[in-house]
Parts: structure tokens; sequence; C-alpha cells
């Protein structure tokens, strides 16, 4: 009983540690968008609030907080409450299977960075709660009785649907190169070779641009931001969402850009890996510092891409939906089906 | 050990729904609640909204999803496969390439057929009045 | 009463009070929402069960792909003039029938519960590390042709429901 105890303690400190970092993670992601979109644009930005407008994020969510919350007339209100909820719910829940370092050695205990990076079936588990991703979108849209919101979120499930095939056959690809499931294992297989450098981008780089334009896709950003195109839409399937239950979607939103930047870190660049072994720099496996280290080459990792995200959408033109569709069935699918076959055939031929 | 594996999920997850409660429960606190007729309007860019938003939509977007279900039970086929695929070597490979082939007939099929097709828009490029160009080029010429 | 019992009792209540919802409910959109519960339950007493592919698989399939079907098709049904789509009125001999094909399965299930042998101790020493390994190679060298099979039957179903959507248009 009292190691159930125990367990659960460093559970619970991990999860509150992850989503302070996760919350943290998405209000440094609005910063950068706002700041680099303004740069892009020729503009200066948020300037303001705190040193450079760095307080801006802290603004704008009490700002939401702050706002009246609006159902409109004919809506269905528990749906249209729920929809939020359970987006920013799977955003959260795929951090369950991500690891940010390699485990570190407190006194008899190892501690593992990340809330259950050892699962079986880690990447399965991300792979499931994309497919969940689509209902917070279609109930918001459903429930609004909106023309607009109902339109964006039709859309953006047949696109999250149609881009998640692609997805699957590039995960599998790459499970089939490192021959498990877990992303640790995916993670130190990178690592073992050609100095540090053996990335799975560099074998896989076929199925690295596929994986990239699918996390385009599922997380709605542009050139795939067609569930939520101002010019048509509105805003999509939030349109009638206001106050925290807009800012819900808006964390979402950012949270699942983090995220999607992790996934292809660990899947495709290395994960947090150093390019040498860490013992060459003196530090120890296991230390803490060593931790530290590596889940700061994690974090810069993924900011890169982020702001890969950001510029991206600041500089490609939107996707008219039958291009979208055709990109998806026609182009990625094939293109992922060959990969795969691609792949085994390697895998079979270097092993045999 | 498998069973700490899911009780720290468990555990995560009842977290991260307490996130999210406490969030919407503070500003459930602070904000203020004032309806009027026209803030509870559906929005429609400002006119008075008409007719039923639940409109009958393209089929399309039904046979996506079918398509989407198939092609999602292949890949959940494949994932076994993949974990024994370095073990069982060439045989597991004719096998997938058996497999993944008689799924891709569905898909060409499709394709084909045209099922995976969508609208593209047809825009009819403005055109001068072939009158006034005609006129135009007997003016120049006289 | 350990955790384990409890856990898995929590579950098994999500289940049923979800699946009484899809039943009970007169609105379509909210019996489609309640399967969603469902199908999660369903999935967290495989994982509970060790079952953990299961419980992914269970999510992937039924949660990200049959489920938003339902919902698709509830949207797409050509009667919806109003939120609350009703489903319609039974009458009495449907009650009796859908009682006595649902009391007879009630019947087989608890017979088979009774009878077959539950307790395999060799079963959970094979399965313990990752159901993965066991599932591929079963499915690869003794049920291959099931394998097989099943892609076959998976290119009747995506050629046969794509023939059927379309024939409307």
């Amino acid at each position: 009983m009292n190691e159930i105890l125990w367990i659960s303690l460093e559970a619970l400190i991990k999860a509150i540690i992850i989503l302070s970092l996760l919350l943290l993670s998405a209000a440094i992601s609005v910063y950068l968008e706002r700041k680099l979109s303004a740069w892009i644009q020729l503009r200066i930005g948020p300037n303001r609030v705190g040193p450079f407008g760095l307080l801006q994020p802290i603004v704008d969510v009490v700002k939401l907080i702050m706002k009246e919350d609006i159902v409109p007339n004919g809506a269905n209100k528990f749906l249209h409450g729920l929809a939020p909820v359970i987006s920013l719910a799977v955003a959260i829940m795929v951090w369950a299977v991500i690891p940010v370092a390699d485990p570190i050695k407190i006194g008899d205990h190892i501690i593992q960075m990340g809330i259950s990076p050892n699962a079986d079936i880690g990447i399965l588990f991300i792979l499931a709660m994309t497919s969940v991703g689509v209902y917070g979108i279609a109930l918001a849209g459903w429930s609004s009785n909106n023309k607009y919101s109902l339109l964006g979120g039709l859309r953006s499930s047949a696109q999250m649907i149609s881009y998640e095939l692609s997805m699957g056959l590039a995960i599998l690809s790459i499970i089939l190169i490192s021959g498990s499931f877990s992303l640790s294992d995916i993670v130190n297989q990178q690592f073992s070779h050609w100095g540090g450098f053996r990335w799975n981008i560099f074998i896989q780089p076929l199925g690295f641009l596929i994986f990239l334009t699918t996390a385009f896709a599922e997380t709605n950003r542009a050139p795939f931001d067609l569930p939520e195109a101002e010019q048509e839409l509105v805003s999509g399937y939030n349109t009638e969402y206001s106050g925290m239950r807009f800012g819900m979607f808006f964390l979402a939103e950012y949270a699942n850009m983090a995220t999607s930047s992790a996934i292809i870190t660990l899947l495709y660049l290395g994960g947090w890996t150093l390019p040498f072994a860490p013992s060459a720099i003196g530090l120890e496996q296991g230390t803490w510092i060593l931790g530290l280290v590596q889940f700061v080459i994690f974090a810069i990792k993924i900011y890169l891409l982020v702001m890969f995200f950001i510029w991206v959408r600041w500089t490609v033109p939107r996707f008219r939906y039958d291009q979208l569709m055709r990109l998806g069935w026609k182009v990625l699918l094939p293109l992922a089906l060959l990969n795969l076959i691609l792949t085994s055939f390697g895998v079979l031929f270097i092993n045999h | 050990m498998y069973l700490t594996t899911f009780g720290i999920v468990l555990v995560f997850f009842i977290v991260g729904a307490l996130f999210v409660a406490v969030g919407l429960f503070t500003a459930a606190l602070v904000r203020p609640k004032n309806p009027t007729p026209e803030k509870l309007r559906t929005y429609e860019s400002g006119e008075i909204p008409m007719g039923s938003p639940w409109i009958q939509f393209n089929n399309r977007f039904y046979i996506i999803g079918l398509a989407y279900i198939i092609f999602d039970v292949e890949l959940v086929l494949l994932f076994p496969w993949s974990v024994v695929y370095k073990t069982l070597g060439w045989y597991s490979f004719i096998a997938m390439v058996i497999f993944l082939m008689i799924l891709i007939i569905g898909l060409v099929y499709d394709w084909a057929k045209g099922y995976l097709e969508w609208d593209k828009p047809n825009p009819v490029i403005p055109q001068l009045n072939e009158l006034i160009i005609h006129r135009k080029k007997v003016n120049k010429e006289n | 009463m350990n955790t384990f019992q409890i856990v898995f009792y929590l579950f098994a209540l999500i289940v049923i009070i979800s699946a009484m919802g899809v039943v009970f409910s007169r609105k379509l959109m909210y019996s489609a929402f309640s399967l969603l519960f469902t199908f999660f339950g369903v999935a967290g007493i495989y994982a509970l069960l060790n079952a953990d592919f299961l419980a992914v698989v269970q999510i992937m399939i039924y949660v990200g792909g049959i489920l938003v079907l339902i919902i698709f098709g509830v949207m797409l049904t050509t009667k919806i003039t109003d939120v609350d789509m009703i489903s319609g009125k039974t009458g009495k001999w449907v009650y009796l029938g859908a009682s006595i094909v649902s009391l007879s399965v009630l019947t087989l299930l608890l017979y088979m519960f009774n009878t077959v042998n539950w307790n395999l101790p060799g079963a959970t020493a094979i399965y313990h590390d990752s159901s993965l390994d066991a599932l591929g190679t079963v499915l690869l060298t003794k049920y291959v042709l099931t394998f097989l099979v099943a892609a076959i039957l998976l290119l009747i179903a995506f050629i046969g429901a794509a023939l059927i959507a379309r024939k409307g248009n």
C-alpha cells in the first residue's frame, strides 16, 4: 500500500509539472506567433505589456477568463460546453506517453522523465488520441446552431481523418526500423550509431515529409486551416465561442502545435540526444544535470519546429478544399504506402 | 509493472480533468453574465440568421469516412505485423505485400470511378464583349 | 475490494450508464454521443486487463472511425430540420421482439459465463510482457489465411460501401 502511495505521489507531481510546462509552452507559442507574424509583415507586434511585450500572453489569458461566456440561442447547451473540454483534454492526454529526457537516478530510485514513457504502445496511444481529437471540433461545429460552425466542423473532421491514414503509415515505417512502439526506444535507437546523428530523417526523408505535412493538417494550421478560413467561415467551428471556452480551443490549438513538434522531434530529429556520448563532456548517465541538458536540447528542437510552423502559416496561402482532398488521398496516401513497402524491403535487405 | 503504467496514466488523466475543471470554475466565478437578445443571436455576419443551419451536406464526406475506416482497420492489422517483421523475414514481407495490394485495388477502383473526386471550382474567365473587339478592329482598319 | 476492483467497477459503471443512454435517449445525436463513453469505458476495461493493444485499437477504430461515420450519418439524414432529431416511435410488437432477442442473448452470455473455464494460468504467463508480439506471430503463422481473407473482406466493404453511398447521387 505504501508503495502505491509513493507511485501515485510521483505521478501527481510529474502530472503537475508536465501540465504547467504545457501551459507555459502554449503561452510562449502565442507570443512567438504574434511577434514573428509581426516581423514577417513589417509590424512591431505586442510591445506594451512588460519588456518586449513578454507578459502579453498572461494578459490575454486574464482577459479571456474575465469575458462573458455566450451560448447562442438554439445551441445545444451541453454539447456546446463540452466540446472545448474534449479538445483540450485530448491535447493534454497525448503527453502521457511523451518522454522529455533519459531517466534520471536519485538514490535508488529511477525516475522516468515523462508521465509513463515506457508504455509498450506509446505511439499507438498518440495515434488513438489524435483520432479522438476530431470530436471536439465536430461537436463544436454541430452544437453551435451556426452555419459557419457546422461547415467548419465538417471540413475539419473530414480533413483530419483523411490525413491520419498517411500519418499512421509514416509511423509504421518508423516502427519497422526501430522495432519498438516505445518512444524512448525510438529515440535511443537514433542515438546509437553514426556518432549520434543516425536521425530517422536521414533514413526516412520521404516519411518525414509525409509526417510533417500530416502534422500541419492535423493541427489545422495554415496552409490547411480551411476549418477556420476567415474569409469564408468567419472563424469556423469556434465562431460561437467566447470567454474561457474559446480560450480552451485556443490553448488546445497551440498545445497541439507544441505536441506535434515534440512528436516530430522524437520520431525523426533524434529527440533529446546529444550529438556525442554524454560522458565526453563529463556528464554521467542518470545524473539530473544530464537530464536537464537533454530537456533543454529537446525544448530547443521543439521551438525551432514551432517557429517553422509559424513561418509557414504566414508565408503559404491556403489550399482549396478539392486540392486538400487530392493531396491527402491521391498524393500522400500512395506515397505513404510506397514508403512503407520500400522501408520494409530495405529493412529485410539489410538484416538478411 | 503494467498496472502501474496504467495507473499513472489514469492519475495524469484525473489531474488533467481537474485542471480543466478548475479553469472553467474560476472563469465562472469572475466573468460577468449579462445576456441580451442581440448577443445571444446566432452570428451570421451581422445579418438576421435565416433558415436552419443543419443543412444536408454532400455525401462525399460519408464516403471519405468509409474509406478512412477501411484503411484504419488495415493499419491496425499491420501493427502486430510490424513487431514480428524482422524475425519472420521474407515470408512476412510477401504476406504484407499481398495484403496491401488487395487494398490498393480498392483505392485504385475508387480513384478510377471518381469517388475521391471533389468538386473543382469552374471559374468563367471574364471576356470582353466580342462585339466591342470586332468594332475596335473595324475602326483600326478604317 | 482492492484498487483493481474499484477501477474495474468504475469503468463497468461508465459502460452500463452510457449504454443505457444510447438506448433510451430519443435524440439521435445524444445516442451517438453516449456511445463515445461506452467505447471509452470498454477501452478502459481492456487496458485494465493487460490488453493494451486492444484498448488502443478500440479507440482508434470504434471511436475514431465508426462513431465519426455514425455522426456523419446523423448529419446526412434527410430529415434534419430541427436540432432535436428524434428517433421514431416503436410499436408494441417491436418492444416484444426486442425483449425476446435481448433476453435470449443474455441467457446465452450467462450460460457461457458459467460454463467456460476462465482460469488459464498458462496464458497469463505467455502474454504478460506485450500482447503485440504474440498477436503478430499468431496472425502471420497460424492465421495468415485469415489475415489475407480479412484484406479481401475489407476490399469488398470498400467498393460496396462506395457504390451504395454514391448511388443516390
